[in-house]
């Protein structure tokens, strides 16, 4: 039995945008949220917990924090509840936000 | 091992400090503990070891919590063996921080009658805004002063309170959990008879209330006059920080975790423990007043919580006139106090030759 996907996928001819995940240049489609941007660039890890373990985007709602990245010089930012947009900084936070959160800027 | 001769009614930092300190002297212990929708001050609390103007006006009081914090170190050490957990005792030294020349005037008098009463036991230092400033960097322009005294720390809170629960079950006893004692039958001849909300009933040599803001009707049951008041406190918890800030204060103090509590507020609600938000913002403005880089730290949670006031806000102890074995123990300072509770108040309770007096703290003082 086939069930339909709920799954939209964005159409192919949407605009992109451009934004730097700890300096490199990341090409993501305009509109996603900067979780599912760092989710189709790669698996990997986009922060560390205070023991050092990797994370990255899970319940992409807000709910389990596991997305928190540096977005602009803010830390502690979840990467699910914003939208990426053009010129983005956006680093990987590794353990605790420092006390002066512009570590970025 | 046979019934439990004590009965301890109220599982929070101050019945469970006793039962430690029971269990040690080799009681036989149960603790009733009540359930998490109580108005549970223990689960609230801002996990500091304090002496700053305990007592300024009721010397028994001062050094009562002189003596407490002198014996956190070794009562820390001694909750981490029985426990595994270690508390995160940090007592390296407080300060009240104050952004009104008047109120730190007013305080550091009221510590000068403290230090009389304690003497060289306790000690205390006056810092003015620049002082404070050149030895500490980030402490913001509107801090007009503190006071500084090297005895003052904090604990983990809720961390204590757990390494309390597992040092009493380690100790053999029982903790009961979602225990509510209805009422209490003193026996002709000693002894009492505890109906539980569920109608179990269990017997007791001795009963101690230390229920805190629920101690209230069982307390007049048992003859006892103190009339326990309850006092809204509301605090906010920041986002973990990396780095560590280089203070505690009574307002403003990180835990071991990394996360910064902000507090400090009194208000009459009754048993209303909301938080509000012209106290919250208040709150917020005091922290950043003192440490302005906290402006861009965000605040995750906020709660009220009720402190446990007794008429005159220093502690009980006292023994039932009406029914000799029942025991009232409430104070506000159940952290401070604790490591007195787990040790000289038992030897009060067991009358041992070394007992302490504690003639000072008995309810007779609110006598009409």
């Amino acid at each position: 039995m086939n069930i339909a996907s709920r799954f939209n996928v964005l159409p192919d001819d949407r605009q992109t945008v451009q934004f730097t995940l700890d300096g490199e240049i990341v090409t993501a489609k305009q509109g996603i949220s900067l979780a599912a941007a760092l989710l189709a660039q790669s698996g990997t890890a986009s922060r560390q917990t205070v023991n050092g373990a990797g994370r990255t985007a899970f319940c992409m709602m807000g709910v389990c924090f596991d997305c928190m990245v540096n977005v602009d010089g803010v830390p502690n930012t979840q990467a699910c509840m914003v939208t990426v947009r053009d010129g983005m900084r956006v680093t990987r936070q590794i353990g605790l936000r420092p006390l002066e959160g512009s570590n970025d800027v | 091992m046979g019934q439990p001769e004590i009965t301890i009614i109220g599982g929070g930092v101050v019945g469970l400090s006793v039962a430690l300190g029971l269990l040690q002297a080799g009681h036989r212990v149960r603790v009733l503990d009540g359930a998490d929708s109580d108005a549970r001050a223990s689960q609230g609390n801002f996990g500091l070891v304090w002496g700053q103007g305990k007592g300024w006006d009721f010397a028994p009081y001062a050094n009562w919590t002189v003596d407490a914090l002198a014996a956190w170190p070794a009562f820390s050490k001694t909750l981490k063996e029985l426990s595994g957990l270690d508390v995160a005792l940090d007592q390296s030294g407080g300060f009240e921080f104050f952004t009104d020349q008047r109120e730190m005037d007013e305080f550091s008098a009221m510590l000068n009658t403290q230090q009389a009463h304690v003497g060289e036991r306790f000690s205390h230092e006056v810092l003015d805004g620049d002082d404070l400033r050149s030895q500490m960097s980030g402490i913001g322009p509107n801090v007009v002063g503190a006071t500084f005294s090297r005895m003052d720390g904090h604990v983990n809170p809720l961390r204590f309170l757990r390494a309390l629960r597992v040092a009493v079950t380690k100790l053999g006893g029982q903790i009961t959990s979602d225990a509510h004692v209805a009422k209490i039958a003193a026996h002709q001849q000693g002894g009492f008879d505890l109906t539980l909300t569920n109608d179990d009933k269990l017997g007791a040599d001795k009963v101690l209330l230390c229920a805190g803001l629920g101690a209230m009707t069982l307390a007049s049951d048992l003859g006892f006059r103190t009339k326990i008041r309850p006092q809204r406190g509301e605090l906010l918890i920041t986002e973990k920080l990396g780095e560590r800030l280089p203070f505690i204060s009574s307002t403003v103090r990180q835990v071991d975790e990394g996360g910064v509590q902000i507090g400090g507020t009194k208000a009459d609600a009754g048993m209303d423990d909301s938080e509000t938000l012209d106290v919250m913002a208040g709150l917020a403005r005091h922290a950043v007043d003192v440490f302005p880089a906290l402006a861009s730290v965000r605040v995750i949670r906020a709660w009220g919580a009720l402190r446990v006031m007794s008429p005159d806000g220093y502690p009980v102890y006292a023994q039932s006139t009406q029914h000799p074995g029942a025991y009232l123990i409430t104070c506000h300072s159940g952290v401070t106090l604790a490591s007195m509770h787990a040790s000289r108040l038992v030897d009060w309770i067991d009358e041992t030759s070394s007992a302490p007096n504690l003639e000072p703290f008995d309810e007779h003082r609110f006598a009409l």
